[in-house]
């Protein structure tokens, strides 16, 4: 028996982004909120709510940039530059959201300066993500091993209407995050604006959808054409109980379920995007096996990440399990 | 200014610029982490209030540095795929998984674990929060180890093959790990780490008794600080020394631009210890040497011969100036930390440790020594190594990315100017929060009164409160 190994490291890779983009999805999705709660007392706890474990949820971004290094070196060679201006941006924009974690609480004049810092930051991030996801689906020019488009290239009506996407799609995970860790009057006002985030951001999942296939045959194919078309209609079945849960759950006051269900419903598209993007890695130019690296380099990070990621996932949901339930307003983590 | 320098120059000086950042940080935060690992484990071990006092005292300095160094390590990790692209698909086959298990092994343990170990002792209880705290400071040295394997295969590049499109393609990944210089490197580094964190400690400890403080736990730093100096720095020392020998092994032209040699010597090459080196002319100006003793450290022998640049050609040169006072401002902070260690030994002896205004006064003039070596010693590696990225094998100049200058520059004006404003900030967070005194005790009455709870850490109330009662002091003595 032999393994496909770039296969399943391109599995394991969307996966890392996948959780990435949950994860740091509701904790930027806070960033956003902040300018909507300016009483003092709100916006602590909203920080002080992802404050134990923000850091680990940025680190898989940072295990997706070396995790793609390490196994489609190709393709992080060609897709970084390509997306220079955007990925840029969205690293200054986290340097400016992540020190503001502390920096809000060592100083009382300086304290608006931070909290400008951490909402900026989480949008042009947000943004910036959103962007280079589109440009990446709208592809990206390769020739002897090297991008060969121009600057300009990932800035198009259609990234950045994935850009404004993503920005409303993090509010709906820090909204209905909060709605879980809060309590009281903060949480109605959380869970209303989830509803609004949500209806904008199904809106613009819809919008989306009707674009790609029309950007590439590929994506035509794969999404209208048998027997693909099989697993690209379950995607939008699927979506559309996610919605009807995000809209109970909200409806009914829960306090879980609009959050599982957005988480749900983030899941979806990223696999209905994955169907689109088989087997390229970068669309339409390289494939998951031309960007590989030796099976030398796949196995040996193979074993490592057979034994560690469990691991990892144990004692990240450890953390997420000690600091389960509501915030208490009088606790507070500094 | 940034016009007409290429798009080589710009990265270039983009990667050493946001790196030498980023390194200040966890050379900080590896001997933090450890610190503030034996600082808990003998409160748990004594139960002496002082050493609770303490942990609590530097673990909020260490959040604020720590974050620093996660966002500024961040940036790191993608440089690599957006300035240097040739160079990323050539040897990602080879570097790309070490990075990948630092990031598995590492950043997941420290990140994970760093919550409980801030906010969560009284969620988990005193054994988990130790067991927290130790994998912090285990993630710190486990992220050293990957990335200094990272960088020594790039000066000792072995273990590999080639494939036909130029990548370097892994045979042996025991031999890749652990390559000829990555011992000595990763020793170097770690117990450079621990004394700048020592002399860190130190100084605030020498500050606070300079300001009348002579509380126990100011006392208490001060004391741990200067038996680190005292032990470590010897150590360190022999350990550069070694590390200088493995250097003239694989790489001799990296020494022969630190020691200035020019010329070859047949008879015992002589120890320069200062001078003006003048490329131009190819010899050092104004040179005070010591006869044969360079010959006598890098061989053992006063009249063993000794190669210089002159059998180099030029193209494979480093940049000999900067290598050459990088290294003499390393081994000359080396030489006063242990000047000062010793001196503290003796005061020690002398029963004058906590009176000592002028040894007070030394220990903090060097509590920034450390950066300072840390930076001139990776000046002097990762500059004595060029004009390559992998040493011998592939250079600078064909490791960029095809992007052009403009982009480059924008990008880095962009990055000197959000690194000196956030991490200014940042540094003066840190500076003000050493400027505080160490709580003299740590009160179980108050902690009592405060956290009711059971699920209670460190008041919000308390720390706003204090926030406040500081940037009152602070605008007072402004105006």
């Amino acid at each position: 028996m032999t393994l496909d190994l770039p296969l399943i490291w391109a599995g394991l890779i969307a996966l890392a982004i996948l959780i990435y983009i949950i994860l740091d999805g509701f904790d930027l999705g806070v960033g956003l909120l902040f300018p909507f709660e300016p009483g003092e007392d709100e916006r602590d706890l909203m920080m002080n709510s992802v404050a134990p474990v923000w850091d680990g949820n940025e680190t898989w971004l940072v295990l997706g940039g070396g995790g793609l290094f390490a196994v489609f070196p190709l393709a992080y060679a060609t897709a970084l530059p390509a997306l220079y201006a955007p990925l840029l941006a969205m690293l200054l924009a986290l340097v400016f959201r992540g020190v503001a974690f502390e920096y809000r609480w060592r100083t009382t004049r300086w304290k608006r300066v931070w909290d400008v810092s951490f909402f900026a930051g989480s949008l042009i991030a947000a943004l910036a993500q959103g962007i280079a996801l589109g440009a990446l689906v709208q592809g990206i020019e390769i020739e002897n091993r090297a991008y060969a488009g121009g600057w300009w290239d990932w800035f198009t009506p259609f990234s950045l209407l994935c850009g404004v996407a993503l920005v409303f799609g993090y509010a709906l995970l820090g909204a209905t995050w909060l709605n879980m860790k809060l309590e009281g009057a903060v949480q109605e006002r959380m869970r209303y604006r989830a509803a609004i985030a949500g209806a904008v951001t199904v809106g613009f999942i819809g919008v989306v959808s009707l674009i790609t296939p029309f950007l590439d045959e590929i994506y035509f194919a794969r999404w209208f054409a048998w027997p693909t078309a099989l697993y690209s209609a379950a995607v939008p079945l699927l979506c559309a109980a996610a919605i009807a849960a995000l809209y109970y759950g909200l409806k009914k006051r829960h306090d879980v379920t609009p959050f599982l269900a957005s988480l749900t419903l983030f899941t979806l598209c990223f696999i209905g995007l994955g169907i689109g993007f088989y087997p390229y890695i970068v669309p339409h130019s390289l494939t998951i096996a031309e960007a590989a690296a030796p099976d030398s380099s796949l196995l040996f990070t193979l074993v490592g990440a057979a034994v560690l990621l469990p691991l990892i996932l144990g004692y990240t949901a450890y953390t997420y399990w000690v600091f389960r339930g509501k915030l208490d307003p009088e606790e507070g983590y500094h | 200014m940034i016009d007409g320098l290429s798009a080589e120059l710009l990265a270039r000086f983009q990667f050493a610029f946001t790196v030498s950042f980023h390194i200040v940080f966890p050379a900080f935060s590896i001997g933090l982490a450890s610190f503030l690992a034996v600082l808990n484990g003998l409160w748990l071990w004594t139960g002496n209030h002082t050493y609770r006092a303490l942990f609590d005292y530097w673990k909020t300095i260490f959040a604020v540095a720590f974050g620093m160094g996660v966002v500024s390590g961040l940036v790191m990790s993608y440089q690599f795929g957006t300035n240097w692209s040739v160079f990323a698909d050539r040897t990602g086959p080879v570097l790309g998984p070490l990075m990948a298990y630092e990031v598995l092994s590492a950043f997941f343990l420290e990140a994970g674990f760093l919550g409980i170990m801030l906010f969560g002792r009284d969620r988990v209880g005193p054994g988990l929060h130790m067991f927290a705290t130790f994998m912090v400071a285990l993630g710190t040295l486990l992220s050293a180890t990957w990335i200094l394997s990272v960088n020594s295969w790039m000066q000792t590049p072995v273990g590999f093959g080639m494939n036909d499109v130029g990548q370097f393609v892994p045979e042996d990944w025991w031999a890749i790990v652990f390559n000829p210089s990555f011992p000595y490197r990763l020793v170097h580094m770690v117990l450079a780490a621990f004394l700048t964190t020592a002399f860190v400690v130190g100084g605030v400890g020498a500050w606070h008794m300079l300001r009348g403080d002579n509380g126990a736990p100011t006392r208490k730093m001060f004391s741990m600080a200067m038996w680190m100096a005292v032990v470590v720095t010897p150590v360190q020392i022999f350990a550069g020394d070694q590390h200088g020998l493995n250097t003239l092994e694989h790489q001799p032209v990296k020494i022969m631009a630190m020691e200035g040699h020019f010329h070859s010597y047949e008879e015992g090459a002589p120890l320069i210890l200062f001078g003006w080196p003048n490329e131009a002319e190819k010899r050092v100006d104004y040179a005070i040497s010591i006869p044969k003793l360079s010959s006598l450290i890098l061989k053992h022998d006063l009249n063993a011969p000794l190669a210089g640049l002159d059998t180099v050609a030029d193209e494979d040169e480093p940049p000999i100036a900067i290598v050459f006072w990088s290294f003499r401002i390393m081994v000359g902070i080396g030489f006063a930390m242990l000047t000062v260690g010793l001196w503290s030994l003796f005061s020690r002896w002398r029963g004058t440790l906590y009176d000592s205004r002028w040894l007070h006064r030394a220990v903090w003039m060097l509590s920034p020594a450390g950066f300072l070596a840390v930076l001139a010693g990776w000046v002097t590696t990762e500059v004595g190594r060029q004009p390559f990225t992998v040493y011998g094998l592939m250079r600078t100049s064909e490791s960029l990315s095809p992007i052009a200058a403009p982009a480059v520059a924008t990008s880095l004006i962009a990055f000197i100017v959000v690194y000196f404003f956030v991490f200014g900030a940042g540094t003066f967070y840190i500076l003000r929060l050493m400027r505080d005194r160490p709580a003299q005790q740590h009160d179980e009455q108050r902690e009592e009164t405060l956290h009711a709870g059971p699920i209670r850490t460190a008041g919000a109330t308390h720390a706003a409160r204090k926030d406040k009662a500081m940037s009152k002091t602070a605008e007072g003595s402004a105006s």
